[in-house]
């Protein structure tokens, strides 16, 4: 298939024109329901890209295969240039290289719509525990760095509270300073504030145009109108599957030619 | 109630009771091991290891320990192959032979216990040590295992505390812990209310014991159950 073969990233000439994130042709199917019908989308440094589209679009699923929490049927992933290898199976497609998936995984941070903190760790522990288990670095620097992404995400003080004792806007932000340790080259953010009451919403929203603002890398499922609006500066809108608007801000709000992107933002 | 009897029975249950806890210990540590290597098993998608798990389990579920035991101890020297191995200075005798069947028999159980800890933790909480990099077993290790054993150890408990009370079926393979000294000296005075109440009392202290300190690791594993530390107000739950 199209997405076996590897691809030399040291070839590529100027690092600039290397995309921290290549989708091309995705496609992801669950038994005879095809999910993602070829998609593509590049976001290169910098990059803040908001993904919009109906339950069902298959946004989250595209999300997913970035990091190959979903392992797609077609089309390749490439992560600053490097393609992440796939191999047929009986039971559908799988990496060919788990250690490169690991690697790949290791920089780049990914937040979920139900934070997914892990229960038995300290806010503390869930911040280190990548940098210090995966990434081998030393503990001390870790926890130095951890505190001062608490501090960021402001939530200084609840380092050595348990997750179930946070709300969920506590809970996301630290969500959040968890990705930020593991120094990502790019951060996927999945419907972040889809599980939150609605006076919980703005704090993670804040901490998350603050990091657009110091010019992460960021991929972002969400319905937040307001934030892929004003503070992306790419718009993506999925529908069935395929992309059927993209581009900057401006246009795709502005005067969007697509019958159902203005229909989904009736809605 | 003729006290002075009651203390002399106690004096003679007494030296019983270090054979109850060895082969209480003995059988719960190996056992836990072969349960969580039952529960992998169980749980690894591979389908022959899956089988040979849940026959494994059927089996000694379904039959009785006692049976198990007289296998064991009567059974096992039929086989002259096995009487002229090197196991035989082992398979000869009764203590080892207790120690086996409790093993193969608590096994069993714990392996079900730890599998429903396995199964119990959170798919998300998974998925999250998967993105950020983790390797299968670190998953495992960091995650997976540590939660899984806090949602296990009160079945857990449960378990261990079986199985000191399954050490006096030992008592029938010439074993002499509590309930063996107990019935030995029944033969000899034939009170046996007062002497089985005295060992009765012995497994109640012993258990009372143990609850008290699987309590302990339970509060000890579990701190973020509890409430937040101290000067901290308790704010609303997360949804999810």
């Amino acid at each position: 298939m199209n997405m076996l073969q590897s691809q030399n990233a040291s070839l590529a000439p100027v690092a600039e024109s290397v995309p921290a994130v290549r989708v091309s042709q995705l496609r992801k199917s669950y038994g005879a329901l095809e999910v993602l019908k070829g998609v593509s989308l590049d976001a290169h440094d910098g990059d803040v890209v908001s993904i919009l589209g109906s339950s069902g679009s298959g946004k989250s699923t595209m999300l997913r295969c970035i990091n190959m929490l979903e392992v797609p049927n077609g089309g390749e992933i490439a992560i600053g240039g490097e393609v992440i290898r796939l191999k047929e199976t009986r039971t559908g497609p799988q990496p060919a290289d788990r250690l490169q998936v690991d690697r790949l995984r290791s920089r780049i941070g990914m937040v979920f719509q139900s934070f997914n903190l892990w229960s038995h760790m300290t806010i503390l522990e869930n911040v280190i525990e990548a940098p210090v288990h995966v990434q081998k670095r030393p503990k001390a620097e870790c926890i130095e760095e951890a505190r001062e992404l608490l501090a960021k995400v402001g939530i200084a003080d609840k380092a050595d509270h348990y997750p179930a004792h946070l709300s969920g806007g506590q809970q996301q932000r630290a969500a959040i300073a968890r990705a930020l340790a593991q120094r990502p080259r790019v951060m996927l953010f999945d419907e972040p504030t889809s599980a939150l009451d609605p006076e919980l919403v703005g704090e993670v929203l804040r901490v998350m145009r603050a990091l657009a603002e110091e010019g992460r890398t960021m991929l972002v499922v969400t319905h937040e109108m307001g934030f892929a609006r004003d503070v992306s500066n790419k718009v993506v809108f999925l529908h069935k599957g395929v992309v059927e608007e993209e581009g900057s801000p401006d246009d795709v709000f502005g005067g969007s030619r697509s019958e159902r992107f203005r229909q989904f933002l009736v809605r | 109630m003729d006290f002075p009897f009651l203390c002399q029975t106690l004096l003679t249950l007494l030296p019983g009771v270090p054979l109850t806890l060895k082969l209480a210990l003995s059988s719960v540590v190996l056992g836990v091991f072969l349960a969580l290597l039952l529960a992998l098993a169980r749980l690894s998608g591979i389908r022959p290891l899956a089988w040979i798990s849940r026959v494994y389990v059927f089996v000694f579920r379904s039959t009785p320990l006692l049976v198990q035991i007289f296998l064991i101890y009567y059974g096992l020297g039929q086989f002259p192959a096995l009487r002229h191995s090197v196991l035989w200075p082992i398979l000869r005798e009764p203590y080892w032979c207790a120690v086996i069947a409790l093993t193969l028999n608590t096994a069993a159980y714990g392996s079900e216990i730890i599998r429903g800890g396995l199964q119990s933790v959170p798919a998300g909480q998974i998925e999250a040590a998967r993105a950020c990099g983790m390797s299968r077993f670190q998953v495992f290790r960091r995650i997976v295992l540590p939660l899984a054993i806090r949602q296990a150890l009160p079945g857990y408990g449960n378990e261990v505390i079986l199985m000191v009370k399954a050490t006096a079926l030992a008592s029938v393979i010439t074993l002499m812990e509590v309930t063996g000294l107990a019935a030995k000296l029944i033969s000899e005075t034939y009170r046996a209310i007062e002497v089985f109440i005295v060992a009765g009392a012995i497994y109640l202290i012993i258990n009372f014991v143990i609850t008290r300190i699987i309590q302990a690791l339970e509060h000890w594993l579990t701190p973020h159950l509890r409430s937040a530390p101290a000067p901290a107000v308790v704010e609303q739950g997360g949804p999810a």
